[in-house]
């Protein structure tokens, strides 16, 4: 576990062209501790993939970032702004993290599409009601990306009338109306039919290539390869490994992830 | 000759409920229209105190949820009619007591007020509940991506969490909206000219009591039918994002 020792230094790189930034987060559920220390840097236009078995806590580490979970102990930066903690590891502020949460542009496993608003008022709905963006501009706005993810037709359909490819790719494009600092993807094609994972896939391939910030949890690790700048292997709630795509996948040094690598094919 | 008498006594009752004096038409009416005001003021003090008590029992500290525990406890168990003469003597009494020891004038609550207040704070116990179920069955996701993009609290309660419960309440706040229509009528115990006092009035004085129940009960009916046309409208609308459960697409 020398890799956790060492990490902080790993990339030392200016503060200001950090995006996210995570310090020895721990995470436990009453006695049950999900993450022993988990640091990670994403630099601009990153994009770094957190791969790992069921319950290795790599969900967990996502979901702390923007804090949909409480971390008990640890440091997040995002971009340059550290979070302020009381001692007990909650925010501080929840206007702070309302704020950067705002620009964080999360794709959940299932979705979570409004059900009750059809694509486009979902995906206007933060530019305009937090971020108070015009209507006529959030509008604009929404039409391109829905055209850009390939749902231009569908926009005033409301979700549950839509495969979950689509409501997938209408997410992705939630995310992107906030014009996000970084986006978080929370194993974003596991709940999709296999034939609906390419056309997911293919969108946030695209949006790699464009130089996005992103943290990528996922099992695809064809995938991950391909599109990531820098893959984390997590197991039992630590870095076993990480590194570029082509030393992990191709030369991986612990047997752990050799195994891993070796189930999931 | 039956059919005489009965033609006789339709045009009897008809004058009866004719509208001007001495047809007793427009004191039903007024009844109706009193009885409108307190179940409308009613239910929405209630929806009022159950949106609060919902969130206060799944979000509140422990005193808090303990507390409102406690008036959903003891509202549901008294008898609305105990509730309405407690509140509209024993507190009226009281508070009189404490103006005539501070020197002030004594006060006669209105019969609307206190209808108001106490069919309110009733619908408020069961309203909580069945709001408190509806908050519940929104699925958990969507309150999260609500957070997770940053949504205030209060504006995630009325972008997100208030219109994603709507379909699971609705059929729970029309019942309670119907009740608060025929609890109304429990006013007339303490004299208040709701339809069913007007009723009683018309009735003894005219000994007519049969063609008054009767018109009574028809009003009753055709606030419940409209009630009923406008809830299945409202339902409609709300669960305007979700397929249809006979499989066809809305």
């Amino acid at each position: 576990m020398t890799e956790i020792a060492e990490h902080p230094a790993r990339r030392p790189g200016a503060a200001t062209d950090e995006a996210i930034r995570v310090e020895t987060l721990h995470k436990s559920f009453g006695a049950l501790e999900v993450l022993k220390g988990v640091s990670l840097t994403a630099h601009k236009g990153d994009v770094v993939a957190i791969i790992g078995g069921s319950g290795s806590g790599k969900s967990t580490c996502l979901r702390c970032i923007n804090f949909l979970e409480t971390p008990t102990s640890g440091r997040i930066v995002i971009a340059g702004e550290e979070v302020a903690l009381r001692p007990d590891g909650t925010p501080a502020s929840r206007r702070q993290i309302e704020r950067l949460r705002s620009r964080l542009g999360m794709v959940f496993q299932a979705f979570n599409l409004w059900t009750h608003r059809t694509l486009l008022e979902n995906v206007i709905e933060v530019p305009v009601h937090v971020l108070g963006v015009p209507r006529a501009e959030a509008v604009d706005r929404a039409r391109g990306l829905l055209a850009r993810v390939g749902l231009s037709e569908k926009a005033d359909t409301y979700p549950a009338f839509l495969s979950g490819g689509q409501q997938q790719r209408a997410a992705i494009a939630r995310a992107l109306a906030i014009e996000p600092s970084a986006m978080l993807f929370d194993e974003p094609t596991s709940a999709l039919d296999p034939e609906l994972v390419g056309e997911v896939l293919g969108v946030i391939r695209d949006l790699a290539s464009e130089g996005r910030t992103m943290i990528l949890v996922t099992h695809e690790m064809k995938f991950a390869r391909e599109v990531a700048d820098h893959v984390i292997y997590l197991h039992n709630g630590l870095i076993e490994e990480e590194g570029p795509p082509e030393a992990l996948f191709g030369a991986p040094r612990s047997d752990r992830l050799r195994q891993f690598l070796k189930s999931v094919g | 000759m039956p059919a005489l008498a009965f033609a006789l006594d339709l045009a009897t009752s008809l004058d009866l409920l004719a509208y001007s004096p001495p047809g007793w038409g427009a004191n039903l009416l007024r009844g109706l229209a009193n009885s409108l005001k307190i179940a409308f003021g009613a239910f929405g003090l209630g929806l009022l105190i159950g949106i609060a008590g919902a969130y206060g029992k799944l979000y509140g500290g422990p005193v808090l949820r303990d507390l409102l525990a406690v008036y959903t406890t003891v509202v549901r168990a008294v008898p609305e009619l105990v509730l309405i003469l407690i509140l509209y003597f024993a507190v009226t009494d009281a508070v009189n007591q404490l103006l005539v020891a501070l020197g002030q004038p004594r006060i006669q609550l209105s019969g609307l007020v206190a209808g108001i207040a106490v069919l309110g704070v009733v619908q408020g116990a069961y309203a909580t509940e069945v709001l408190r179920g509806a908050i519940q069955a929104v699925p958990p996701g969507q309150i999260e991506a609500a957070r997770a993009y940053g949504m205030p609290p209060v504006m995630l309660a009325r972008r997100v969490t208030l219109p994603a419960m709507l379909p699971f309440a609705i059929p729970g706040l029309a019942n309670l909206w119907l009740i608060a229509t025929k609890d109304t009528a429990l006013l007339a115990i303490v004299g208040f000219g709701e339809l069913t006092q007007e009723t009683r009035q018309a009735a003894g004085t005219t000994k007519a009591y049969f063609t008054f129940y009767l018109a009574a009960g028809a009003l009753y009916l055709m606030v419940t039918l409209i009630s009923g046309t406008l809830f299945r409208r409202l339902e409609g609308w709300a669960r305007r994002g979700q397929p249809s459960l006979r499989g066809t697409a809305s």
